[in-house]
């Protein structure tokens, strides 16, 4: 029955994509025929591992984390994975190409928070938790509220950032594939629903990691197109860029123009990425601490690699695509002057692909970006379903009482739901200004997860109230002054003047959660929270040594 | 875990030594991390001129490109480096720890 469904969706998806490719009849956008030959074999071999993956997922914990049994080096390749999105490919290349050495400043925000995930998050993470991180924040303190605040940071965290990737998406394919917005969009949904309600943990892994080698991959060859141009020699490449963009490209610019700013910045990227539950959740996929380490010295070094390879794509764009009338919008510079490329800066690093390699490694790079998007939707989908099926239904509404079967049934229904939400938001917010999406995402993380899921780990004092309601208060403060900053409030409100003047809100509503926490913890003098302190040395113990760990993940 | 066994494992001189070390271990590397990012931060925020200095005269290449791909690197090596003591030392401690208990 189930492999009768399976099949239909997938020819059902095949013939949509095809017919829809046919259909395209828009002379303004070339059908591509290289990325679409390439990207079917994407798919076709993803469908391919979902199927295998289907036979193997028997179990919850099968569904949730792949069995346990992702080596340190696969789950590592598949957190970097997760980390590079096509956001994060094209957005960082395209900001590298438009600022130089900004760009640079950015990714190392996003990577320097991962040294501090191995040494304070991962262990005791693994050593007491067993699918979600509610399960963490939630070991000593009252199930209920704990888990309840928990999911909604989850579950906000990941339809942001679903959000973001799907109209990216959209957009994206419609750009490079020829495709209608709308097809975009419905074909990464029912693609990523496939992935994750029929393979769990073990397909998206799997995809994950093949995405991440043909990314990591295709922007090795870039790179060394690019410097082959130059004989390897940087310094030849960077005066040629400065010959064309001006000096100023080789120093900071105004990406962080006043320190509040960029500390709040690094604060959002640096807890934030310990607050992702996406990523969280890959640190139940394997084994034991041993590899849960090396997954997390893997992802560094790849995700490090990729970002300088980012950095030399990126000054390889401004050196052969830019000013190059090959890839110049000729209506937008009629208007506006200067030298704006198709699509805008974020495609610098595609127009470089064909620069660099021609039609076919276009393709190429095209059908990797749209991988990127499916990888990294299906991961947070199933971050999502987690935390609804896990932490909501689970333990909240069923109190425990409910066996692993179950539990995975009603994980692949709010699998479908996410699913169908995210291809909604996606159409509905195709002309929307969604710039302040992934920031929240950063912002709700940093502010809500991180300090519930930090103090559960490390202070003895916490106790239930202070958890929701600083909790609570971090996520509303962040939410707050997204919205009165001055992307929301001046550029999408239309405002003169932002009521709080910083775009990134991190520093503050990160400190109000932690002041919160504190302040309702200590000053909560209930018969629970005395229990709750108590249990902390036992909690602490375990998530130090892992005894008593194991018997608890091994059913 | 009952009560009499947090006791014996408190006490238990290995789990003493692992914690000691670790800890210590863990609190030094995140401050060498934290430490490295604030002045990298903090330099472009207050001294965004000091990474645009050329590294030679005559050179467009600033001070910046390699302070910033040393920041990444250095991440990497500190993670290398946690990761190796960890998988050894700290494993091997913390197995002598759960070897005691089974022993008792």
């Amino acid at each position: 029955m189930m492999n009768r469904i399976f099949l239909f969706l997938i020819l059902g998806t095949i013939g949509v994509f095809a017919a829809s490719a046919i259909e395209v009849a828009n002379p303004e956008k070339a059908l591509n025929v290289s990325a679409i030959v390439m990207f079917l074999i994407f798919v076709g071999g993803t469908l391919g591992i979902t199927y295998w993956a289907a036979k193997r997922t028997k179990s919850a914990k099968d569904f949730y984390t792949a069995g346990g049994g992702i080596t340190g080096f696969q789950n590592g390749m598949a957190i970097a994975g997760d980390y590079m999105s096509a956001a994060s490919f094209l957005g960082i290349s395209g900001l590298v190409y438009y600022k130089g050495y900004d760009g640079l400043i950015y990714s190392i925000g996003f990577l320097v928070g991962w040294p501090v995930i191995l040494f304070l998050i991962a262990e005791p993470l693994r050593n007491l938790g067993k699918y979600t991180f509610a399960d963490v924040a939630s070991y000593r303190l009252r199930q209920t509220p704990i888990r309840s605040l928990a999911a909604s940071g989850s579950i906000a965290t990941v339809i942001l950032y679903l959000i973001a990737q799907m109209v990216g998406s959209g957009k994206l394919i419609q750009l490079l594939f020829g495709l209608q917005y709308e097809i975009a969009v419905i074909i990464v949904g029912v693609l990523m629903i496939l992935y994750v309600t029929f393979g769990g943990m073990l397909a998206t892994t799997w995809v994950q990691i093949i995405k991440a080698f043909l990314l990591l991959s295709g922007a090795t060859f870039m790179a060394v197109a690019v410097m082959a141009h130059y004989n390897f020699n940087f310094g030849e490449l960077f005066s040629h860029a400065t010959e064309l963009k001006g000096i100023e490209i080789m120093s900071p610019g105004g990406l962080v123009s006043d320190p509040v700013s960029a500390i709040s910045l690094a604060v959002a990227l640096m807890l934030g990425t310990a607050g992702l539950p996406h990523i969280l959740m890959r640190f139940f996929t394997v084994s034991d601490a041993k590899e849960a380490r090396k997954s997390v010295f893997y992802a560094t070094g790849f995700i490090g690699y990729f970002y300088i390879l980012t950095f030399i794509i990126g000054f390889g764009a401004i050196v052969l695509v830019f000013q190059n009338p090959q890839y110049l919008d000729m209506a937008k510079q009629a208007v506006d002057g200067g030298y704006p490329i198709l699509g805008g800066n974020n495609m610098a690093a595609i127009h470089l692909s064909h620069a660099v390699g021609g039609d076919f490694f276009l393709g190429f790079i095209s059908a990797v970006a749209f991988a990127t998007i499916l990888a990294v939707v299906s991961g947070l989908t199933l971050a999502g379903a987690s935390a609804i099926s896990h932490d909501l239904y689970a333990s909240v509404i069923k109190k425990g009482k409910v066996d692993g079967i179950t539990e995975m049934k009603v994980s692949k229904v709010a699998t479908v739901i996410l699913g169908i939400v995210a291809i909604i938001m996606g159409i509905a917010f195709e002309n929307q200004n969604i710039a302040f999406v992934v920031g929240l995402a950063f912002a709700i993380a940093a502010s809500a997860n991180f300090p519930i899921l930090f103090l559960s780990m490390y202070w003895s004092k916490l106790t239930t109230r202070g958890a929701v309601v600083g909790g609570s208060i971090g996520l509303a403060t962040a939410v707050i002054l997204v919205i009165l900053g001055p992307i929301v409030w001046v550029d999408i409100l239309g405002n003169a003047t932002a009521i709080f003047p910083y775009k990134y809100p991190a520093l503050f509503s990160v400190m109000s959660a932690f002041i919160s926490i504190w302040f309702f913890s200590i000053t909560d003098k209930s018969h629970d929270a005395k229990a709750e302190r108590e249990a902390y040395e036992a909690q602490y113990i375990r998530s130090q040594t892992g005894i008593g760990a194991e018997g608890a993940s091994e059913h | 875990m009952k009560k009499e066994m947090v006791e014996q494992i408190k006490a238990n001189p290995h789990y003493q030594e692992l914690l000691a070390k670790r800890t210590g271990f863990s609190i030094k590397l995140s401050i060498a991390m934290l430490t490295v990012y604030c002045i990298f931060i903090l330099t472009i925020a207050f001294y965004p001129e000091v990474l645009g200095t050329p590294l030679a005269a005559g050179s467009v290449t600033t001070v910046g490109i390699p302070v910033g791909i040393g920041v990444i690197i250095f991440a990497f090596i500190l993670t290398g480096i946690y990761t190796k003591r960890a998988n050894g030392e700290f494993d091997d401690l913390n197995n002598k720890v759960k070897q005691s208990l089974k022993e008792d």
